[in-house]
């Protein structure tokens, strides 16, 4: 798996949503699956795929799935 | 709409400059000129607001001059500013049975703000590392009712701050043994979060471990707890007591209190190394006389009107709350923070039990 599959697949275990819903252009609060509750499910499962310790930051400003890419690059993570 | 605009843009500026650092004089202008921009912004979208309050606004001697409404009004009436398809979740506040809950409509807007100011009002005192998080209540999943609803957004709002988030209650708030213990081992010599609603964390934490006899060991833990002291001044617990208990039984040395509500979730007053409760650059409060409600003078108690530059999808920037408070300075803490600092000393009598503990106590 890449790192792009790897990061659709840990938003769609987080969110229980199929993998080829997650596109970039998927926004927090815009789908009920996406809800406050579900974000801090979602950090915790990018932390354990990518194995990075998210701050506080990260958590506010990851508002979509291309948001979460950027961050997650400051980690060192790179999407091909 | 432009006034939308113009209110979202000052928010934005006012966001960006120091949590604590923004003198008085300079916060009644930059917050007064948002909280303008708010009245114009919720006269035009919601009609009962504009029904309360029709009078075109500018203030001239300042934040005192906003009006307010009457927290009881969010039981009464359905104040809204956001159109229907726009609710993202609706917040009750604690009522118990037979008393009726406020109903706050949070629109994806209001509710990324409340989040994001949260933040930067927490990250003053933790920084923006995660700690390992220990939750003095019972999972989310194990609540009913109006409690769910408040508790659990308070809850959230700190979750944010945590990792490896275990809960310390059982559904019928006992401690969870195994949890408790499991979390201590694993993390008694490093940094820890606890948090808990005050009634709660006396009621169910600390006092069975001193029934039971038990202690732990958390000293690198921070205690942050809010939620109302009316049950525990029947107990005839203040603050001091109540930290000297949480070491005694916990180790953690390190407690803050802070004093928010349901109905300005993400404006949060932090209890400073004074012992103050303090207003952060996105908020404010004002203390009034009890009877004519004017503006109070330094150490006189009074109500607590709370303002926030947050709620945009509900009239709720400025509220009249059933709280007594006395400010106690302006500028002058020793802890160094600008802006006023203050005191809560309760529940206005004859008021009926609310706040997030308190609603817990009468169940009992």
């Amino acid at each position: 798996m890449d790192t792009q599959q790897q990061l659709q697949q840990a938003f769609s275990d987080a969110l229980g949503i199929p993998p080829e819903k997650i596109t970039d252009g998927l926004t927090y609060n815009t789908i009920p699956e996406w809800d406050s509750t579900a974000h801090m499910v979602l950090i915790a499962e990018l932390e354990n795929v990518f194995d990075v310790m998210l701050d506080t930051d990260d958590i506010i400003d990851m508002s979509s799935v291309a948001q979460a890419k950027l961050i997650l690059q400051k980690y060192d993570v790179s999407f091909a | 709409m432009a006034e939308t605009q113009t209110s979202l843009q000052q928010l934005e500026a006012l966001s960006d400059m120091p949590v604590y650092g923004i003198a008085q004089a300079d916060k009644e202008r930059l917050l007064g000129q948002l909280l303008v921009s708010l009245h114009a912004h919720h006269q035009q979208q919601c009609n009962a607001y504009r029904q309360l309050h029709a009078e075109p606004l500018s203030l001239v001697a300042g934040l005192s001059e906003l009006p307010y409404v009457a927290v009881r009004l969010f039981k009464l009436l359905d104040l809204k500013s956001v159109k229907d398809e726009n609710v993202l979740k609706c917040l009750s506040s604690s009522g118990t049975t037979g008393q009726v809950p406020a109903r706050i409509y949070l629109d994806a807007m209001t509710s990324r703000w409340q989040s994001k100011i949260l933040v930067k009002i927490l990250q003053q005192f933790l920084g923006k590392q995660r700690l390992p998080m220990l939750i003095i209540d019972c999972p989310a999943s194990h609540m009913s009712g109006a409690a769910l609803n408040a508790r659990s957004a308070g809850i959230q709002g700190l979750a944010m701050f945590g990792r490896h988030h275990t809960y310390a209650l059982n559904a019928d708030m006992s401690p969870n043994w195994d949890a408790i213990d499991a979390f201590c081992q694993k993390y008694q010599h490093e940094p820890v979060l606890v948090f808990g609603f005050t009634f709660m964390i006396w009621q169910y934490f600390v006092k069975s471990l001193r029934q039971q006899g038990r202690t732990i060991r958390l000293p690198h833990g921070h205690l942050f707890h809010s939620g109302g002291w009316k049950k525990l001044q029947s107990e005839s617990v203040d603050n001091a007591t109540f930290r000297q208990n949480v070491e005694a039984v916990t180790g953690i040395a390190r407690v803050t209190n802070f004093y928010g509500m349901a109905e300005q979730v993400g404006t949060v007053f932090m209890e400073c190394e004074q012992g103050y409760l303090h207003a952060p650059s996105t908020a404010d409060v004002i203390i009034r006389d009890c009877y004519d409600l004017h503006e109070q003078a330094t150490g006189e108690q009074g109500l607590i009107q709370v303002l926030s530059a947050l709620p945009f999808s509900y009239p709720g920037f400025s509220i009249l709350t059933e709280d007594l408070g006395t400010l106690h300075g302006t500028d002058d803490c020793a802890c160094g923070r600008k802006g006023k600092y203050f005191s809560v000393q309760g529940r206005l009598p004859k008021v009926e039990l609310r706040g997030c503990s308190d609603t817990a106590a009468a169940a009992l």
